[in-house]
């Protein structure tokens, strides 16, 4: 049988973190294109109040993009914050205790999120 | 290896933005609720929008309005130092920038870039300008 173990593993297929390591990218992109069109709409045209502020999130195409964020958001943080349990909680049980309630934390708060953008 | 360990070690400057960039993250994962919390008021009506701006000059409920500045002022200082930090490794990931001058001097460039910017933020939120 070949050796597949050691420098012969076979790398492919497993994608050892790969996709978790484009996700972070892909969803940090989107959140800071957010970031540059939600400055541009606040620094130019007419002085911050209530009007603008909400005019900005009643506009369709920036719900669109906001729910967006949110999910990239959720998904993000989610692997961020796996990656600091995996290396800081090594305790089996402890650590997936710790990443179900880091799941609950995250869909939960995207929920409510959502609903205070629709209800727009 | 403990934590009390971990804290003897002399980190070069790229790992301090390394660790901080973590600690920024859960600082923001942790403020999730608060930072729903100001978009809904501040977005969803008038009298919410009234609430929220009386957030930061009467306090909300039993918090003062300087607890509030100062969850605000973490989420400023998270969010630019997390911001930064990953462009910085957006940048070393499109142009295999990862020697270790390049690394020391784009780390010298975060730290510096989001504590000017949070000062500068930060004073306007206490209302120093």
């Amino acid at each position: 049988m070949a050796i597949n173990h050691g420098s012969k593993r076979l790398v492919v297929g497993a994608h050892y973190g790969a996709r978790d390591w484009l996700v972070q990218r892909i969803t940090a992109a989107l959140m800071a294109l957010f970031t540059l069109v939600l400055l541009v709409q606040l620094l130019f045209g007419k002085p911050l109040g209530y009007d603008k502020w909400a005019g900005i999130f009643s506009a369709q195409w920036m719900k669109v993009l906001t729910f967006v964020v949110i999910v990239s958001f959720a998904w993000h943080a989610w692997v961020g914050m796996r990656d600091i349990w995996m290396d800081y909680v090594k305790p089996v049980g402890t650590r997936l205790v710790l990443q179900v309630l880091t799941l609950v934390w995250l869909v939960g708060c995207a929920g409510w999120a959502v609903q205070v953008l629709w209800r727009l | 290896m403990r934590l009390t360990d971990a804290l003897q070690y002399r980190l070069p400057l790229a790992g301090v933005v390394s660790i901080l960039h973590r600690v920024s993250g859960g600082i923001m994962f942790i403020l999730l609720p608060f930072v729903i919390w100001l978009f809904d008021t501040s977005v969803t009506s008038e009298i919410s929008y009234d609430r929220f701006t009386s957030a930061f000059v009467a306090g909300i409920g039993f918090v003062p309005a300087f607890i509030v500045k100062l969850a605000v002022l973490a989420l400023i200082w998270a969010y630019l130092h997390h911001a930064i930090a990953g462009v910085r490794h957006l940048w070393m990931d499109m142009t295999h920038s990862v020697t270790k001058e390049q690394g020391r001097s784009s780390a010298i460039v975060t730290l510096a870039a989001s504590l000017v910017l949070t000062v500068l933020l930060g004073a306007r939120l206490f209302g120093l300008y």
